[in-house]
């Protein structure tokens, strides 16, 4: 066996944690140190995790880098291996947690210990739940970073955080326990919890269904999917920034994750049955959410609105199980990490400032900040789905995906490209444009060096991956031929069971 | 050459944009406007080279882009006759423009973004006509989008300003939507999106197959000719957004709120004809659906008119010519709904000359009258700047269709072709260009001599100092009068007339029934005779009204003051549109956020539990230190539950 990488990458914040451990003292020189082993840590894993991009094998459609371990009497094993689906979401994990460590440079001034050790544990179980291959793994890394994040919320947390945090769990919790329900039918019918042994096995079809809905209670609420969406405006506005980048760079794709690594290949019979459901919510969620973030008042809670809209996109891609849909939908989901993690460190970099995030409380930003305008003005446009930007390659792939099934969701959901370019641009007038009036504004500084640091390899890869985005589908076209393959498989044996039945 | 052409503008622009300040203005305008006069005499070289000799169509590889299963997308460059003809027009247009620009905005703080901006318009309007594929097109569509909401809104402490850039790239998102889903429905009936193999397909695939349906659109079950239909009329969605046509047009004249140079580049000789190219480019699908032509006809021609009557009463200088741009884009898809594509190109390409003249000599009038607007306060301006003067009656006389200006070969095809058009709105077509051939002559007549002629109306002060632009702006003037003077002269033989074959070759379609063209040059006399008499008509009409008698006009609206009212205030189409889709939308917005998140969703779900549970209040406080604990603890318990039964009663099973 080789050297096990993705442990590695897994658990090299963890040799951080460690190292944070030993710093003592509460003086300003141990909190520096603290942020430097950090940032280092970070930094460093993301360029280790470079190294699985680099050797990935692009035509093989299955699991690389595997490694197992038996762990609890056999029958669940400690199971790691990507595939085509999974391993751009490690790689964005560790990409994006420099700038969080570095957003939180200045604005976190107490408990910067703890608030460190909670942010590299949560890069530790995230990475584990792209890279687990047992569901029982999975499980554990998936539930267990809501801790952190509920630790990241409701300590560092704005004003109404503990109604946040209290918010995401009655709404976390009743997905959660369904879903290891589910997983504990699923063992019971497969005798397994191995991922890739469950990928094979077909499951009766009266059980996909209800294995169906219990996945999905706890993936919809992940995502969040409309209706059970509105933990994440409370829960995006009481974060710290660095807290709403990974919430809204990582977490919400974990639930498209698990519908590609789970609901759809494992339950492809019912999955089919649900699209249409699926369809409904996406193209409400799309509509619906976009109107509300039309009236907002609050910067943060606009951005996270329309991060809602932008998932209906995904949900709505992946379920159309073609080709465009599924690889725009997985696109979609890596450009709005890109996106909305950069727009909520825009809000961040304002807020340090002004402490505030009423939109009217600011305006004509752009007569002191330009630089900062600038690049607000290019997340606002990747939002808004403008070709030559990350945002719109896999807005379009979901829509021709849609549009090959159902021409009524395609229409509903490409209004949404109306309404994005409304509520964004509104936005982006009432805080950038205009002349500054008030008082406060009179004095606010341009992007710091940090911050500049911070936001140009975010412009630089939006634009670059507008423009050239084959990288990212080398990588996932083997996999997803598979996955829709096998979907199909599946689906022509089901109904040639059901035709000789009768 | 053709790489060079589309990118010396990207480079222009990413050297203003990243080092403008590093440089200073001079540097940027120089640079910018350099690179542009290049590009420029480069689409000459391809359009005399191309268009005249016997070439193919060239295809330019430049980079993958979106590769997706059987949707296979790269960057390329397309050239044929219909590209360089844009090329030309935008090139030398944009280039025009820049040099202008030095002068128009010299005590502009913002230069170098704004030679920025010009460049980056520029670059995405060549991508736009060198698109060898739907969706590059797409991607030259909404830059130009994105430019010209950046243009627009460039004095950003205006709030008029701001507010027409978002309304005029919401508009356009409108029309987007449209042509994204034709987008979309093209590749799902072939499959692909380049134009070459829909177009190879396109033919067999509406004569092939018939009554079965190949379409499933919103529950209508199509069949090929209904889809064929479907598609186009989606796609000319786009083009009436991008184009300023009836129902989308709301954005245009709000527009003018940008700088002049920017309204005469943008708003007049380019962006705004991208939905004609749109049509004549895709004219191997549009030849296919009679009922998509019939409703381009109809719909040019009702913009023709209805923007022409708007135009009457408009004190503004810059919205007079800009409903006049609206209007004359009216006729431009007259054309090409009877059929006759090239004369509605060659009409964009003589418009694009004496359109943008009229724009920026209004901007030397501005100039010259210290930022006044408005033709009330103008007047008697011909003897102090007299270059300005020549030129403006030179773009009017073009506008009018005065003899052998650029202008009367062009529009007059028109209204020929749109005569002898074979489609149930062709005959509504002529008619309505004609009457809007006499409000076109009226109200530029009306324009010349409210600003030039009479007694100045303008301030003492502000008379005093009107002076005559520099030749940094008059030398583009002149060149572009020389375009609206000689262009229709030269050229109309080979876009409409004898060399018409030879010159476009395969770059327009025309489907062998298509026999506009040939009949357009037998119509009876007075066809022939009706836009010159129009003409003559409404410069009579102007002239009586502003010259002759300066009260007649006032008693006229005063009399009747409802026709004037509705005209002035452009039909209430802005009025209308707040009420039904903008207020509505925030009205939606804000109950679907308070009654639908807040009461019901929240109501029911997670507050509606915990209030009865408890007071919230208690449970918080109780939960403030201990929740996660339980939550940690909630799982490992599942998770120890799930083990032990694994390892004893699971394990045995098997």
């Amino acid at each position: 066996m080789s050297w096990p990488i993705l442990s590695t990458i897994t658990f090299l914040p963890l040799v951080g944690v460690l190292f944070i451990l030993l710093v003592r003292g509460e003086e300003e020189s141990a909190k520096e140190n603290i942020r430097r082993v950090s940032l280092i840590t970070t930094v460093f894993t993301f360029v280790v995790s470079l190294i699985i991009w680099i050797n990935f094998d692009t035509q093989s459609p299955g699991f690389q880098f595997e490694e197992r371990a038996d762990w609890l009497g056999g029958n669940i094993t400690y199971r790691m291996g990507v595939d085509g689906i999974s391993m751009l979401f490690v790689i964005l994990t560790t990409f994006l947690m420099p700038f969080c460590i570095l957003a939180s440079w200045r604005s976190i001034e107490n408990r910067v210990k703890e608030y460190m050790i909670a942010f590299l544990v949560l890069e530790t179980l995230m990475i584990g739940v792209f890279c687990a291959l047992d569901l029982v793994v999975f499980y554990v890394f998936f539930e267990g970073g809501l801790i952190p994040m509920f630790l990241i919320i409701g300590v560092w947390g704005g004003k109404r955080r503990v109604y946040a945090s209290y918010k995401f769990f009655l709404y976390t919790l009743l997905g959660s326990v369904l879903m290891l329900i589910a997983i504990m039918a699923m063992y019971w019918n497969a005798g397994t919890t191995d991922i890739p042994t469950l990928l094979a096995h077909s499951f009766p079809a009266e059980m996909q269904t209800w294995l169906w809905i219990a996945f999905f209670a706890s993936f919809a609420v992940k995502m969040p999917m409309w209706p059970v969406h509105t933990w994440l405006p409370d829960a995006h506005v009481e974060a710290p920034t660095a807290g709403s980048v990974i919430l809204a760079g990582i977490l919400l794709k974990m639930g498209g994750y698990g519908f590609l690594r789970f609901s759809l290949p494992m339950f492809p019979i019912a999955s089919d049955l649900f699209a249409p459901f699926i369809f409904t919510l996406s193209v409400v969620a799309i509509i619906y959410t976009s109107l509300v973030a039309l009236a907002q008042e609050d910067i943060k809670k606009l951005i996270a609105y329309s991060s809602v809209a932008h998932m209906g996109y995904v949900t709505m891609g992946i379920f159309t199980m073609t080709e465009q849909g599924v690889q725009g939908g997985i696109f979609q989901m890596l450009s709005h990490g890109i996106v909305s993690g950069a727009l909520f460190l825009c809000v961040g970099v304002i807020y340090d400032r002004m402490h505030t995030r009423e939109i009217d409380a600011y305006g004509g930003l752009v007569n002191r900040m330009p630089a900062y305008a600038v690049a607000f003005m290019i997340f606002t446009m990747a939002n808004v789905g403008l070709p030559g930007t990350s945002g719109f390659v896999g807005e379009f792939l979901t829509l021709i995906g849609a549009f090959k099934v159902n021409t009524w969701v395609a229409l509903f959901a490409t209004s949404g490209v109306i309404l994005s370019a409304a509520y964004a641009l509104y936005l982006y007038r009432r805080v950038i444009f205009g002349v500054i009036d008030k008082e406060s504004l009179k004095s606010i500084l341009d992007l710091s060096v940090r911050e500049r640091v911070i936001l140009v390899p975010l412009v630089v890869l939006t634009i670059f991956f507008g423009f050239y985005p084959a990288p990212v589908f080398d990588v996932t076209q083997a996999s997803v031929d598979q996955l829709i393959q096998n979907y199909q498989a599946a689906l022509d044996t089901a109904q040639q069971t059901a035709s000789l039945a009768h | 050459m053709y790489s060079a052409i589309v990118f010396l503008p990207l480079i222009g622009f990413l050297i203003a944009g990243l080092f403008g300040r590093m440089i200073g203005s001079k540097a940027s305008e120089y640079i910018t406007s350099g690179l542009l006069i290049v590009a420029a005499i480069l689409s000459w070289i391809a359009f005399f080279s191309v268009g005249f000799t016997d070439a193919p169509p060239q295809h330019v590889t430049i980079l993958r882009w979106i590769n997706s299963g059987t949707l296979d997308v790269n960057w390329m460059i397309r050239v044929d006759t219909l590209t360089v003809v844009m090329l030309v027009v935008v090139n030398t247009v944009s280039s025009l423009v820049h040099v202008y620009s030095i002068g128009y905005m010299h005590h502009d703080p913002h230069r170098p973004r704004f030679f920025a901006y010009l460049s980056l318009f520029t670059f995405a309007m060549l991508t736009l006509v060198t698109a060898d594929n739907l969706l590059q097109m797409f991607f030259g569509w909404e830059g130009v989008g994105l430019a010209s909401y950046l243009l627009i809104g460039f004095w950003y402490q205006k709030p008029s300003a701001n507010a027409a850039a978002i309304k005029a790239f919401v508009v356009n998102r409108v029309g987007d939507f449209g042509f994204a889903l034709g987008i979309f429905g093209v590749f799902y009936l072939f499959n692909s999106i380049d134009l070459d193999t829909v177009f190879a397909n396109a033919h067999a695939f509406v004569e092939g197959e018939h009554s079965e349906p190949v379409l499933d659109f919103l529950g209508y079950q199509l069949d090929a000719h209904g889809a064929m239909t479907a598609l186009c009329l989606l796609l000319f969605m786009g083009a009436m957004g991008k184009s300023a046509q009836f129902l989308l047009h709301t954005w245009l004249p709000d527009a003018m709120e940008g700088p002049t140079p920017v309204s005469a580049l943008i708003h007049a000789a380019t962006m705004v004809t991208a939905g004609v190219f749109m049509v004549a480019r895709l004219s191997p699908l549009f030849e296919l659906s009679h009922t998509a032509l019939t409703f381009v006809t109809f719909i040019g021609a009702t913009t023709a008119f209805f923007a022409a009557t708007v135009g009457l009463v408009q004190n503004d200088i810059k919205r007079v010519i800009a409903y006049s741009t609206c209007s004359q884009l009216g006729y431009m898809f007259v054309a090409l709904g009877v059929g006759a594509y090239s004369v509605g190109i060659f009409h964009l390409f003589t418009h694009a000359f004496f359109k943008a003249l009229l724009f920026l000599g209004a901007g030397s009038v501005i100039h010259a009258v210290s930022d006044e607007q408005d033709m009330r306060k103008m007047g008697g301006l011909r003897k102090h700047i007299p270059v300005t003067y020549w030129m403006m009656i030179i773009g009017t006389l073009a506008l009018t269709g005065f003899p052998l200006t650029a202008g009367y070969f062009s529009k007059d095809a028109i209204i020929e072709s749109a005569f002898v058009g074979h489609n149930s709105f062709a005959l509504y077509g002529f008619w309505l260009t004609v009457a809007a051939a006499a409000l076109t002559s009226f109200y530029s007549w009306r324009l010349a001599f409210m600003t030039f002629h009479g007694k100045p109306r303008a301030p003492v002060d502000v008379m005093k100092h009107v002076h005559e632009s520099p030749y940094v702006m008059t030398v583009p003037l002149m060149i572009l009068a020389a375009g609206a003077l000689f262009a229709g002269l030269i050229f109309s033989g080979v876009f409409i007339g004898e060399g018409y074959g030879e010159f476009w070759r395969t770059s327009l379609f025309t489907s062998s029934e298509n026999h506009v063209l040939h009949d357009m040059h037998d119509v009876p006399t007075w066809v022939k005779f009706a836009p010159l008499v129009m003409m003559i008509g409404g410069f009579a009409l102007a002239w009586l009204f502003y010259i002759r008698s300066p009260e007649t006009p006032k008693r006229l609206a005063e009399r009747h003051e409802g026709l004037y009212k509705f005209l002035l205030n452009k039909w209430y189409f802005d009025e209308l549109y707040d009420a039904i889709f903008v207020r509505p939308a925030m009205w939606v917005g804000r109950q679907l956020w308070k009654k639908g998140d807040g009461a019901t969703i929240d109501g029911l779900g997670p507050d509606g539990i915990a209030a009865r549970v408890q007071n919230v209040t208690t449970w918080v406080v109780r939960l403030q230190t201990g929740y996660i604990y339980h939550y940690a603890f909630a799982m490992l318990i599942g998770v120890a539950a799930l083990v032990t039964w694994s390892m004893f009663g699971g394990g045995s099973a098997h």
